[in-house]
């Protein structure tokens, strides 16, 4: 397994390197203390770091990286002890993954509080994506109670895992192997102090995971994203080749103008499957993703179309291609959302996998003899 | 929001439900109700197949086949052969995750 590499500018100097022997994150001499930390607690046998729960510039700065770029895949702080406030033997503890958006969720939102924080090493991933990988799961979790010496910091044995970490953790496995009573909080970090408060009661509300507009935009940058870099640069390429490749040579001019409309309809497509889809998700008919993005898909083609009426009345070949190819383009760009949504199953994935791969592929084919023939039909009337 | 029906892989086995309801306070769609001080499925398909239920069941009531509802994820086990995952913290620890 690949190992992951804990940012400097995150860490507590060498900290990553050389872990203090109680496996606390603690700070030990010289060390330079990460920017979020503020000051030190003492916790049991060690020293550990307090957080600020003030969110920076800089974290909001990388927040939006994480969102928008594989700057996500090394943003992880070191697992262990944290301290938030002035926390004693009473205080809260609560459970965390090392990547460190979740991590700075949880501490802006128990701005007030006094608390212990744990952190987990789920590998720099989110709670419940590392809770369905079981890195953020019941061994991991005892392993960590028993490190950081946890029952020497408090005296009560609850811990506050999120509820979403109820995937890969489970609460009678780790009481029996740790002595620690798990209690679920809520969903959103947003709803500890109110969770707090209630005396450690979450509402029905607050177990709800919801999927709202806000949600579903922030999520979209990282499915445009990869289907541009994945897909479109062999789309551009093909479709360029196909319209400039004349019986003389390779010719610049007819790629341009024959293959630039296609090449317009290709972002249309992938808009219309990683932007249009996910945002108007619950509005789109059907509960399919392939079928809300065939559909979504379709419609922008259509609209196009008018928008941008090609001067000559395209072919009929060309124009057979085209709604044949990018709504399926778009339908199973949609389909990829399904990874990032809070409500689809692996059941359904499947089932819709089973029909529409075979379509997709189809299509695919069809339209390539699209192009063939209006390629043969171009080729021999000059 | 819901996705589609009658799939999924969630049953429950009243016989050995003790009605703590653990599986209701885990459970992130309101799947679960308790009648009769015992659980039952109010509504099998706002199931996701997460899996946290069956975890945390301490009367072992719960099965669901879990995995990630990603298509990514199972368009990779067909062509790679192995199991569904995002690849998010696999072993090349590179990918887009969940």
């Amino acid at each position: 397994m690949a190992e992951l590499k804990f940012r400097n500018d995150l860490l507590p100097g060498k900290a990553a390197a050389q872990p203090s022997a109680c496996g606390c994150a603690g700070p030990s001499v010289a060390e330079e203390k990460p920017r979020w930390a503020a000051g030190t607690v003492s916790a049991g046998s060690c020293t550990v770091y307090r957080v600020s729960t003030d969110l920076t510039t800089a974290d909001t700065w990388e927040h939006v990286r994480c969102r928008t770029s594989a700057f996500r895949e090394s943003y992880a702080v070191k697992p262990g002890l944290y301290a938030v406030g002035n926390p004693d033997k009473d205080s809260d503890v609560f459970v965390s993954a090392n990547y460190k958006l979740s991590f700075d969720h949880l501490r802006a939102a128990l701005k007030g509080l006094d608390g212990w924080v744990l952190v987990l090493d789920t590998k720099g991933i989110n709670v419940w994506c590392a809770a369905g990988k079981g890195t953020f799961g019941t061994d991991e979790l005892v392993k960590r109670i028993s490190l950081v010496r946890l029952n020497e910091v408090v005296g009560h044995r609850n811990i506050i895992v999120p509820q979403l970490g109820a995937v890969g953790v489970s609460g009678y496995a780790v009481r029996s192997a740790s002595g620690f009573r798990v209690l679920y909080g809520p969903v959103y970090a947003k709803d500890i102090p109110s969770y707090v408060a209630a005396g450690r009661r979450a509402t029905p509300g607050m177990r709800e995971v919801r999927f709202p507009l806000p949600e579903r935009l922030i999520l979209t940058p990282m499915e445009i994203n990869p289907a541009m870099k994945k897909y479109y640069p062999w789309f551009a390429l093909l479709i360029l080749l196909f319209f400039g490749l004349q019986p003389s040579g390779i010719i610049f001019k007819d790629a341009a103008s024959g293959g630039l409309p296609f090449l317009g309809l290709g972002l249309v497509a992938v808009l219309a499957g990683a932007f249009i889809t996910p945002l108007l998700l619950p509005f789109v008919p059907a509960r399919s993703f392939a079928v809300k993005g065939w559909l979504v898909g379709l419609l922008s083609i259509v609209l196009s179309l008018k928008v941008f009426r090609p001067a000559d009345p395209p072919d009929v070949l060309l124009l057979a291609a085209a709604f044949l190819f990018f709504p399926m383009a778009s339908s199973y760009i949609a389909l990829q959302f399904t990874g990032s949504t809070t409500f689809t199953g692996m059941s359904g994935v499947k089932k819709e996998l089973k029909i529409s791969l075979p379509l997709y592929i189809a299509s695919v084919a069809v339209s390539i003899i699209l192009l063939v023939l209006y390629k043969a039909g171009h080729w021999g009337a000059p | 929001m819901k996705y589609l029906s009658n799939v999924t892989t969630i049953s429950l086995t009243e016989e050995k439900c003790t009605g703590c309801g653990i599986c209701l306070e885990v459970c992130p769609h309101h799947v679960f109700v308790i009648e009769n001080r015992k659980a039952s499925l109010v509504d099998k398909d706002r199931c996701m197949e997460c899996g946290a239920c069956m975890m945390n069941c301490p009367s072992q009531a719960l099965f669901v086949d879990k995995g990630v509802g990603c298509a990514a994820a199972l368009i990779n086990s067909i062509i790679t052969g192995g199991d569904p995952t995002c690849g998010c913290s696999g072993d090349n620890g590179k990918g887009s995750c969940c």
